[in-house]
């Protein structure tokens, strides 16, 4: 019979197979979810992760997926570390994205090279400032960031819906609830031409640089790993507890921000209902999928993207429903942690032994 | 089941026995492999009825493995157990228990909310309405074996040796014939003690077997018949400790190669570096001590030893000292007139304190993390940063350095902190706080479940920072070791603390008088104070915090 067993110091190389082992048994429960809904699960699979990407076009829409999801995930590995549970990086993408075209209809004429700057700093700053609410709520009053932040994707997604369809509504845009197209100057420059791929994705793997240099480098990450391990460690360390759950929700708002302001700025040029498909929820899976790790978070970011792509390609070619990228999401989250296990702990066969049991009263 | 207990009071019928004089408990060959490690080695034992056994041997020796696998709750690899004669498996604790073996554990078992009675019927799965009937007799056990108790008691208004006496007499109300004990005297003042052996060797007189597992051989010699010592799994010797001196057990547990120290110079000191002046602080834990009017003095090259048993006000005194709760009248503590009350841990360390916590894990070091990165923990203010940016070479360096120093075995700075053992752990936590040459060191239980050999290196390393001119305060509840290393020494008593006195003018009975709350010499105000309260602190000590409360 297979025994769990705990293992005398944490596996060295299992952070690293689990992800891989998740991946093949979502690939395998795929396959399974397949066939059951009247499809050959080969040729499904292939047209929900290989056929999404076998063209060019589609390299380029896995750059323009990744780089939301990328920039949510890194700040929440910083988050994650520091024990802070930021479940909001959504709403402060919508913040983010909310900002940034609100400042952007104002100069739907300007041709100033500050206006994207300008726009990108706005969004930033929104995501920031919604997360420093989760932040001041958890240090002053001791709050659990996990509800709070979940609450406040709600308001930031009826604030957006508010926006879209009251003040930031296009005037000539025939009721639609829409904002004015940006200016060109408001735009994030295309990167290859004839897609869509455009500065965010460069501005998220410099993002990845730093908070790879912040987690691995710098006495502040240090800091903050610390927390996240031992907070009673830091609290005899000195560390100051307060200032690193700041900094952990401040950078991973501000990331989020990014990312949403990127988008509106970036592929849709405008203010719409929907400016996200969950990018900031999926990015709570890339995080873990990447182990917290910024070189693991772009891969799995990558991943996550495809699933995007993949839900989509099955929807058009197979008519299944777009619901399959939430499962598969899901399941891969489900598998992983369930793999995790094995970081800590060792599975052994151990002959079943029958141990004779001699009672008292004999 | 208790049926079963009064079965096994009948005569055993001839020829059943399968050992021809049956002991009261007999082991042969115990064997218990864990992961990496043998923790039982073919261990036999014998205890006979009427017979008090002591189970010598260091952290991580074997002891808790073989008094679990007599309690039950861990079943041997290989090895078989003889009760009364007869061969048999213990299935689990209640087994155990049915057959009259009690035991008590280290950390006590006991919910705070209950009383005294409730907590024993828990254990017992007394039904409610023999309620009445339990507390009587536990009024009965507990007189007739001279260890007051009043039965309808809230648990957390009793003293830790009164929690110890609702385990034992736990034990009492049932039929018992073998007690298990393990390190009952650690939470004991050495009066405590001496009462605990008085009830002890009643109930051995009486027939009831004890096992007894300690590491102080005082009174090891003092109370047992026969001692069996572990030494790494094995039996590495039988004796009888009435004997042996301390000094030929202590070699028989930790072999020919561990020093083991006797005796340091004691020292004068110099200027105080620490004051600590009128220090009152209430507490957030309803369950925590107030502090109340702390007066402490260190020197600089002098180590100050604060005795206690556990729970009475050690963590906030070092909570206070530590700056991890800082009081609100800064002026309450200074190091040499600066005033650091209000100030956190690292603008202490700043100034030249630091600090050992009580628990090397999930404190002092981060379990998860390496050496290398533990070293960084409280090393960062020696230059290990720069502009926000850790100098990892500087690091390991100085991961290295405590690691040569100190003698830590480890298979090098990548380990991570728990995978050491608790003696070299503590050594390399020492060892990092000693390396950045503190002129104050405040230590808590510094050689708390540490083997002997770690126990002198860091005793050693301690003097050592003293002789180089460095102020140190030792919080312990090992009296012994507060004798050995400490220079003076003082007692804290439910938030109070005694005088504090040179430890050559003082004797363990005097400090143990202080650590049961008795602080003679003192100012008069005091002292008259503490009369009118000593005859009420012999009813419980809530009702003392509640007469302190009035005054």
């Amino acid at each position: 019979m297979l025994k769990m067993e705990r293992r005398q110091s944490s596996s060295a190389w299992m952070p690293y197979v689990s992800p891989l082992l998740a991946g093949v048994l979502t690939l395998i429960s795929g396959a399974i979810v397949f066939s059951v809904l009247g499809q050959p699960p080969l040729y499904a699979l292939k047209t929900f992760l290989i056929t999404p990407v076998a063209d060019s076009y589609g390299i380029a829409e896995l750059c323009v997926k990744a780089g939301p999801i990328l920039l949510c995930a890194l700040g929440l590995s910083v988050a994650y570390r520091a024990n802070v549970w930021n479940i909001g990086a959504e709403g402060q993408l919508l913040m983010g994205g909310l900002a940034g075209s609100a400042l952007a209809v104002q100069f739907t004429d300007s041709d100033s090279v500050l206006l994207l700057p300008m726009v990108l700093i706005c969004g930033m700053a929104a995501g920031l400032l919604w997360a420093g609410i989760a932040a001041l709520l958890k240090t002053q009053f001791n709050t659990n960031e996990i509800l709070t932040t979940i609450m406040l994707n709600y308001i930031a997604f009826n604030l957006l819906q508010y926006a879209v369809h009251g003040s930031l509504k296009d005037p000539h845009g025939f009721n639609f609830p829409e904002s004015a197209m940006f200016a060109d100057a408001a735009r994030l420059p295309i990167l290859w031409e004839e897609t869509r791929v455009h500065l965010g994705i460069i501005l998220a793997l410099i993002s990845s640089a730093g908070v790879w240099v912040l987690l691995s480098k710098s006495f502040m990450g240090y800091q903050i790993q610390v927390l996240g391990n031992d907070e009673r460690a830091a609290r005899m360390a000195g560390y100051k507890q307060k200032r690193l759950v700041w900094f952990a929700l401040l950078l991973s708002g501000g990331l989020a921000g990014l990312a949403g302001v990127g988008e509106v700025a970036g592929p849709i040029g405008q203010l719409v209902p929907q400016i996200s498909p969950g990018y900031g929820y999926a990015a709570i899976i890339v995080a873990f999928l990447g182990r917290l790790h910024p070189i693991g978070v772009v891969l799995a970011s990558v991943l996550m993207a495809l699933l995007y792509m993949g839900g989509e390609m099955v929807q058009i070619e197979l008519n299944l429903p777009l619901a399959l990228t939430g499962m598969f999401q899901g399941m891969l989250l489900f598998y992983l942690l369930a793999c995790d296990m094995l970081i800590q702990y060792r599975l052994r066969w151990v002959s079943p032994n029958v141990g004779n049991l001699a009672t008292a009263s004999d | 089941m208790t049926s079963d207990a009064y079965n096994d009071d009948l005569p055993v019928p001839a020829g059943a026995n399968e050992l021809p004089m049956p002991s009261r408990l007999a082991l042969r060959n115990i064997t218990k492999q864990y992961p990496g490690c043998l923790a039982n080695d073919h261990i036999s034992l014998d205890i006979e009825p009427g017979e008090i056994h002591a189970l010598l041997g260091e952290n991580g020796a074997g002891k808790s493995t073989l008094m679990k696998v007599i309690y039950g709750l861990v079943k041997p690899d290989i090895g078989t157990l003889y009760w009364r004669g007869r061969q048999l498996t213990i299935a689990d604790p209640s087994h155990a228990r049915s057959l009259g073996i009690g035991m008590v554990f280290q950390h006590f078992s006991l919910f705070e909310t209950l009383t005294v009675t409730e907590n024993i019927a828990l254990a017992l799965g007394t039904p409610a309405r023999e309620m009445k009937a339990l507390g009587e007799r536990i009024t009965d056990v507990s007189s007739k074996y001279g260890m007051a108790l009043n039965p309808d008691r809230l648990v957390h208004t009793l003293s830790i040796g009164e929690r110890q006496r609702v385990e034992i007499v736990r034990c009492l109300v049932q039929e018992i014939k073998l007690l298990i004990l393990d390190e009952p005297t650690s939470v004991l003042t050495p009066q405590e003690v001496d009462t605990l052996f008085i009830t002890l060797r009643q109930l051995a007189r009486e027939g009831c077997s004890i096992l007894f597992i300690s590491h102080k051989l005082n009174e090891v010699k003092a109370l047992c018949d026969n001692a069996t010592v572990l030494r790494g799994g094995k039996v590495s010797g039988n004796c009888k400790p009435a004997e042996e001196t301390p000094a030929s057990m202590a070699r028989l547990m930790v072999g020919d190669d561990t020093p083991i120290s006797t005796e340091y110079a004691k020292a004068e000191g110099g200027e105080a570096f620490l004051e600590v002046m009128q220090l009152s602080k209430g507490t957030h834990d309803p369950f925590g001590t107030r502090l109340n009017n702390i007066n402490l003095q260190v020197r600089s090259g002098e180590i100050v030893g604060v005795a206690g048993v556990a729970g009475n006000g050690q963590e906030e005194l070092l909570a206070a000292l530590s700056g991890e709760e800082p009081v609100k009248e800064a002026g309450a503590i200074q190091l040499q007139g600066v005033a650091i009350g209000s100030m956190g841990p690292a603008d202490r360390r700043r100034l030249g304190v630091a600090f050992v916590p009580e628990e090397r894990l999930g404190r002092g070091a981060v379990p998860n993390m390496s050496l290398h990165d533990n070293a960084l923990l409280t090393g960062f203010l020696t230059g290990l940063v720069r502009n926000g940016m850790v100098v990892g070479a500087k690091v390991d360096a100085f991961a290295k350095q405590i690691i040569d120093r100190f003698k830590v075995k480890a298979a090098g700075t990548h380990s991570e902190a728990r995978s050491l053992s608790g003696g070299n752990l503590q050594k390399f936590i020492i060892g990092r706080e000693i390396l950045q040459n503190p002129k104050l060191l405040i230590a808590s239980h510094p050689t708390w479940g540490v083997d002997i050999g770690a126990a002198v290196a860091i005793h050693e390393a301690i003097i050592g920072l003293r002789d180089n001119g460095a102020a140190i305060l030792v919080v312990s509840e090992d009296i012994d070791e507060l004798f050995l290393i400490s220079d003076r020494i003082c007692a804290l008593c439910d938030g109070e603390l005694s005088a504090l006195k040179a430890t050559a003018e003082t004797s363990i009975e005097q400090v143990g008088r202080w650590m049961a709350g008795d602080f003679d010499e003192q100012d008069d105000s005091l002292s008259t104070k503490r009369a009118a309260v000593t005859p009420i602190h012999a009813q419980g000590k809530a009702d003392v915090q509640a007469e302190n409360r009035v005054c």
